[in-house]
């Protein structure tokens, strides 16, 4: 078998600036995870259904597992770790705990970042909004319902 | 699981990828939003010995219209499609059909090349652009050429396209005015696989449709135009029984893929419910036009 073939590439995670040289067939979630120690985003399908791999590239959300960790080259990329951080979602987090949106917690990351997707829009939602705009995220344990009471509630908690 | 090992280049001009496909042909797979290529190769269903990726070729990018015809760039993504005025305000067809484009992350990457260029059966804008009579532009170091989207769609992910071409853009003609259009789908979540689909683009007047189009998708393995069932309606006066020889004669048009998704039997049943909702809606949208 040829080597591995590897490009170095800079990116911005989270904040911070970053050289890598990574295997060109090396998608973003398994960068972040097993090259940055970022594993809030979770690997679930890999074949993009479940949604457990979302994260932000450039401003909007995308799956982790159909992106390539070298297309990412001079882009800015935000996971769940650099979401929490920053507040922006603090609301929404705590919506969660609240009304029990989560059991296992692996679809968590993935439905925190796309709920951030819809916040960040600064529009009102109703119920069936929500539910078509997370339908690409997949959750075994919840039922939905109270995923979308978290983010119906944080939605009314920012006046929208 | 993990894609298999392939060489990755990402050029910088549209001639190097010209370049790039002449020279690797099939061996080669065009890297454009990766939101099909990419489970592709995760899964391990291909293999190939190059990625080329377009992402970076402002000449594939944007969405604009000069003289009644719409061009949309290879690379605009379904997200970008989703939020443009020129589409919603000149091709309502594709501004009903974008919600049903997957999921909100797959749009984000996903374009519009890439689901012309893969022709999967259930995709909603193969279909659209069939309705609508678009041109399709390829390119490759042989110079440019068109298509028709008629004769774009061949078979079940088959394409006029060589393995040597690069789809660029895509030019379909704005909605006249006296045109309506129709998109209808049928999945079990908003943004899952279409198990029936139809895009439906007329003239109507005093509701009798003119010139129909009524292309079929999800069900078969291209989409289809029902050349039968738009014979059927053309000229007349739409009433439940036209709506009733319009789905009689879908039997003649249709050959529903037997799959886990459904038996040809039932699928041809969905087609036909979307047929009389979309016959419907259309005269209705005509007459509030």
């Amino acid at each position: 078998m040829s080597l591995e073939e590897q490009l170095e590439i800079t990116v911005t995670v989270n904040g911070e600036r970053i050289t890598r040289s990574v295997p060109v067939r090396q998608h973003l979630v398994d960068f972040l995870r097993t090259e940055l120690g970022l594993t809030g985003s979770h690997i679930g399908c890999e074949h993009g259904i479940c949604g457990a791999c979302s994260v932000r590239v450039d401003g909007a959300v995308v799956r982790g597992c159909l992106m390539l960790a070298v297309q990412t080259d001079g882009s800015d990329v935000v996971t769940i770790e650099g979401l929490t951080e920053s507040g922006e979602v603090a609301d929404l987090q705590e919506s969660f705990v609240e009304r029990n949106a989560l059991q296992c917690g692996y679809c968590t990351s993935g439905m925190l970042m796309t709920a951030a997707d819809l916040l960040k829009g600064g529009k009102s939602a109703a119920r069936d909004d929500i539910r078509v705009f997370l339908s690409g995220q997949y959750c075994r344990c919840t039922g939905y319902q109270t995923i979308i009471d978290a983010v119906e509630a944080t939605l009314k908690g920012r006046g929208l | 699981m993990k894609a298999p090992r392939f060489s990755y280049v990402r050029p910088q001009s549209l001639d190097e990828v010209l370049r790039l496909l002449g020279e690797h042909g099939d061996e080669a797979r065009v890297l454009a939003g990766g939101q099909s290529l990419m489970p592709v190769l995760n899964m391990r269903l291909a293999q190939p010995k190059l990625l080329i990726d377009i992402n970076r070729i402002d000449a594939l990018k944007g969405i604009s219209i000069n003289d009644g015809m719409v061009r949309i760039g290879a690379l605009a993504r379904h997200a970008e499609v989703m939020a443009s005025p020129i589409v919603a305000q000149r091709l309502p067809l594709i501004a009903e059909a974008m919600p049903h484009v997957a999921h909100v992350a797959v749009r984000n990457r996903g374009t519009f090349g890439g689901s012309i260029a893969l022709a999967d059966p259930a995709a909603e804008l193969p279909a659209c652009i069939l309705a609508l009579r678009a041109t399709i532009v390829l390119a490759s170091l042989r110079g440019r050429r068109t298509v028709a989207a008629d004769d774009f769609f061949q078979g079940l992910y088959e394409t006029a396209r060589a393995p040597d071409e690069l789809l660029v853009e895509v030019l379909i003609p704005e909605q006249k005015d006296d045109h309506v259009s129709v998109f209808m789908e049928l999945s079990r979540r908003q943004g899952d696989f279409a198990l029936a689909g139809l895009a439906c683009h007329a003239r109507v007047q005093q509701r009798a449709m003119r010139e129909a189009r009524l292309v079929y998708f999800g069900s078969e393995a291209k989409p289809t135009l029902a050349l039968h069932a738009m014979a059927a309606i053309e000229g007349r006066q739409w009433s439940p029984q036209l709506s009733e020889a319009a789905c009689a004669a879908l039997a003649d048009d249709l050959d529903p893929i037997d799959n886990t998704f459904g038996r040809p039997a039932t699928k041809l049943h969905l087609q036909r419910v979307l047929t009389q909702r979309a016959l419907a809606e259309a005269v209705q949208r005509a007459s509030v036009q």
